[in-house]
């Protein structure tokens, strides 16, 4: 049994214990936000929060979840419903043109924002460059970045 | 340029959608359907058509019928509606259309025909109902109707100042005749409202909340998760497996072999399914699965061999087959006399479709009824079928599953990309072919290097340029030796024909178009732009090299080209019109500064693409540093595409086609030996990312031409124009792609 807490409730699975933390959240937990989309770290569509840094749920075995805290796109909201930032800069700038890298795009961006409130395109960069967007509307996805950053320094909480 | 429509791509409209244009109104109107019958009473609701329903308490619903793969169509089409119903956006809600094509006309995603095809049939079936509304409000005011005008979903008596919101008019108009649709007036241009603003895309908001929305999202209760292991050689087929111990390993519920369709094999390949309660459990399975497959037929493809061969053919300045040659005129004679010639010779390589949402369907067949919900780019023919071999309907679920197509559902999710991958249905009829033998609901999952390696493939190609000049410089003749290939021994593979009408043969003194069709196991399919993102390469790059040869100018060669008074008169708003094309390309080279001085390492490169009807410039312009690191800073593009609808998603598909253009031709190509792909997953296949991708500065020319669409016609001119400025940039001609094998980087 592994225990875990995420989006701030705490969860019990009984999982093979090789079973990537991707799979247990779509399949087993029913978060479906979390994308699927190389199995191998490389597209970054399965980023997730653990205990505040991102990683790629896909090749996160469940074993080594025990006691973590995870943070999915379902959970980046405020638990009264209000937007993150970035989620507000996301649908106010249209970044998304299929949507499906987006919750993993937000994830990356939300981590980079959280441990650098005003980051430069360089720093954007650095931390987006694991996220593969293949409609590639990566110029909004920047542009929405700083957007948001602007909107934290206004003191909205990330 | 193809001067129409990609020919396959016309074979496939003309069979599965009758001829373009105008052509649903008949069904559209006054038909209802099924879904928006049952449900809450809608006693009082207006429903004049399928399309629209407006509730009393001023609630509009508003279907949107084809699917949603990237290219905002599930925005753009309701705001054509919307705009000539007067409907104000805020009280507009978007309803995905279920597949039924006698109600809703064709609904396909593919060659950026939705906006084209359904331009005018939409602005009818929301012009249908704003005629209704503001007839009852004539009533109700005994006053003329044309009296009343219309905005933000109220009609206003304008003499008097009287008002009524369409909710309040709701059930009156519906007791009023539904108007012929083609007798309703259309609004002129320049009184719309919500047409050329920009919306956002309607799904926005449950994107960004992680909702589910697309195929991989899809359960049912009690649902199982499949996976299937092909051959990795197409045409393979399975002698032995070890389906015991696949069994009994945790959490799989059954494994079985699948013979595949023989007459199809693209369709349904051979292989094994594993069913289990997870698709970890059926990953690991398939993992795990020991098979060993005959091979005596199956495809033994070589992508080193057809290199070699197609190197040897391009020797020859004909190939085998003329497609076009200039009436009563001597090509081989024009080049004898000509000053100078020059010759090159430009190929490119097999890519994947690659979307980020690799292929999935969720299937359930209960007794003789079968459901399917997948992301797919053609719902609407998938109760037909059609392959690489072009058009092609075939009953698939009657014959290899004898359930018959009207006891066949299919919805259509949202697709995370398609990019032309899911206008095959191979994955759908697999999830049917699996569903068939489970009493269950069952999602099929792919993993990446499926995906990668059960495509469509955009064909490889090669061409063998010759041009020649005259002394002043002219270009007086153009020959184009194209190699391609064929599956089947007598049509070229999808998207590897080349017409006759391919830019600039016509409008050369004496040209030819001929080719060579090599044949080829290996599937291929029309992947973005189908043909033209390709062609444009060659050809765009090669008239730079002549105008280059020339000592002439490359926006003066180019436009002297279009100016050529043999131009072909244009057919129609689809086809090549010069004048449109000249328009463009002046605009793009002077928003770039055309023939500015650039810093030392910096180049411009220009190119003209037409396709889908849109026609498009763009200018690239790139720096190479001594490691051979090409950098694009910012391309400018001006295109045509008549009025624009949605000019978010219009800027938004331009920027994406662009970067997905740069990111194709500096680093992606597929290998291919003993009919197997080799590539498998993002490590090797190397998409571009966020640091490399330029600038892109979107101009809209928007002609009184009918609206075209945008997914795909930005991207063929910009390999040229990124190729062109690095020849201006290092004088170092590129001719091939991906640049990476060259020793080039981003």
């Amino acid at each position: 049994m592994i225990h875990l807490k995420i989006n701030g409730t705490m969860r019990e699975v009984s999982v093979d214990p090789a079973t990537p933390l991707l799979w247990v959240l779509r399949d087993t937990l029913g978060l479906l936000g979390t994308k699927f989309g190389c199995g191998i770290a490389m597209c970054g569509a399965c980023t997730v929060h653990v205990n505040g840094t991102p990683v790629r749920a896909c090749s996160t075995p469940i074993a080594q979840m025990n006691g973590a805290e995870i943070t999915t796109i379902e959970g980046l909201a405020r638990p009264d419903g209000k937007l993150h930032p970035l989620q507000k800069a996301w649908v106010a700038l249209d970044v998304p043109q299929c949507g499906y890298c987006q919750s993993g795009q937000i994830m990356s961006a939300a981590a980079l924002l959280h441990h650098n409130p005003k980051p430069t395109d360089a720093d954007i960069d650095d931390a987006m460059v694991g996220n593969i967007c293949r409609c590639a509307t990566y110029i909004r996805i920047r542009k929405a970045i700083h957007e948001a950053a602007v909107e934290l320094a206004k003191g909205e909480p990330a | 340029m193809n001067t129409q429509v990609n020919i396959s791509r016309r074979a496939i409209l003309n069979l599965s959608a009758g001829a373009a244009g105008g052509l649903m109104l008949g069904v559209f109107v006054g038909a209802t359907p099924k879904a928006a019958q049952a449900g809450v009473s809608t006693s009082a609701a207006f429903k004049p058509n399928a399309f629209i329903t407006i509730m009393p308490d001023g609630h509009i619903t508003i279907m949107s019928k084809n699917p949603e793969i990237g290219q905002g169509i599930k925005t753009s089409l309701p705001m054509i509606i919307a705009e000539e119903l007067d409907a104000a956006w805020s009280d507009v809600e978007i309803v995905e259309a279920p597949t039924n094509e006698k109600v809703y006309g064709h609904q396909f995603a593919g060659g950026s025909l939705s906006v084209f095809m359904n331009w005018k049939p939409l602005r009818q079936v929301g012009a249908t109902a704003r005629t209704m509304l503001v007839e009852a409000a004539a009533n109700e005011w005994r006053v003329p109707a044309n009296e009343c005008t219309t905005a933000n979903s109220v009609v206003t008596h304008t003499p008097s100042g009287r008002q009524l919101t369409y909710a309040a008019l709701a059930g009156k108009a519906a007791a009023l005749p539904v108007p012929d649709a083609k007798t309703v007036a259309l609004k002129n241009r320049s009184d719309f409202k919500l047409l050329g603003t920009r919306i956002g895309g309607v799904d926005n908001e449950k994107i960004v909340t992680g909702q589910p929305l697309f195929g991989i999202d899809k359960t049912l209760p009690g649902m199982l998760y499949a996976a299937y292991e092909r051959c990795p050689a197409l045409g393979g087929r399975v002698k032995s497996a070890n389906l015991d111990q696949i069994k009994k390993m945790p959490g799989v519920k059954d494994a079985f072999v699948i013979d595949g369709n023989k007459k199809y094999p693209t369709l349904l390949r051979p292989g094994v399914a594993i069913v289990a309660d997870t698709t970890w459990a059926a990953f690991q399975a398939k993992a795990a699965l020991q098979v060993e497959w005959d091979e005596t037929d199956a495809s033994k493809d070589s992508w080193s061999a057809i290199q070699a061969q197609a190197h040897d053919l391009g020797q020859k300045p004909r190939g085998e087959n003329v497609v076009f040659a200039t009436k009563d005129k001597d090509v081989d004679a024009a080049f004898k006399t000509a000053a100078k010639t020059v010759k090159a010779f430009y190929h490119y390589p097999f890519v994947p479709h690659a979307p980020l949402e690799p292929q999935n369907a969720t299937a359930w067949r209960r007794g003789d009824k079968l459901d399917i919900w997948a992301p797919t780019q053609i719902p609407g023919t998938a109760l037909g079928m059609f392959d690489s071999l072009g058009i092609v309907f075939y009953p698939f679920f009657q014959d290899e599953l004898g359930i018959a197509a009207e006891n066949v559902t299919i919805t259509p999710t949202r697709s995370g990309g398609g990019f032309g991958r899911r206008g095959w249905n191979d994955f759908l009829c697999e999830a049917a072919a699996i569903a068939a033998r489970v009493d269950a609901p069952v999602k099929l999952q792919w993993t990446r290097a499926d995906d990668m390696r059960h495509d469509q493939y955009r064909a490889g190609g090669f061409h063998a340029l010759e041009g020649g000049l005259d002394d002043k410089g002219k270009l007086v003749a153009f020959r184009n030796h194209f190699i391609t290939f064929t599956a089947n021994g007598k049509t070229p593979v999808a998207g590897g024909g080349m017409a006759a009408s391919e830019f600039p043969a016509q409008f050369v003194d004496t040209a030819e178009i001929s080719q060579t069709m090599l044949p080829l196991r290996t599937p291929c399919g029309f992947w973005r732009a189908p043909g033209s993102n390709v062609f444009a390469f060659a050809i765009q790059g090669f008239i730079h090299e002549m105008a280059t040869a020339a000592g002439r100018d490359h926006l003066e060669f180019l436009l002297s080209i279009m100016n050529d008074p043999r131009a072909p008169e244009p057919k129609g708003p689809n086809s090549l019109n010069t004048a449109r094309a000249i328009a463009v390309t002046k605009l793009a080279a002077e928003k770039a500064g055309w023939g500015r001085k650039m810093p030392a390492g910096h180049g411009l490169g220009l190119a003209f693409y037409f396709s889908h009807a849109a026609h498009i410039a763009e200018v690239a312009e790139v720096s190479v540093d001594k490691n051979n690191k090409v950098r694009v800073h910012k391309v400018w593009v001006a295109a045509d595409v008549g009025p624009i609808v949605n000019r978010s998603g219009a800027e938004s598909q331009v920027q994406g086609s662009v970067i997905d253009g740069i990111s194709t031709m500096m680093n992606l190509g597929l290998t291919i030996e003993k009919g197997r792909i080799q590539e498998s997953n993002f490590d090797t296949y190397n998409m571009l990312r966020m640091p490399h991708a330029p600038e892109v500065e979107v101009h809209f020319i928007e002609s009184d031409n009918p609206p075209s669409g945008l997914g795909e016609p930005a991207l063929p001119p910009i390999a040229p124009a990124v190729a062109n400025a690095i020849f201006a940039a290092t004088g170092q001609r590129v001719r091939s792609m991906p640049l990476s094998l060259a020793g080039m980087t981003v």
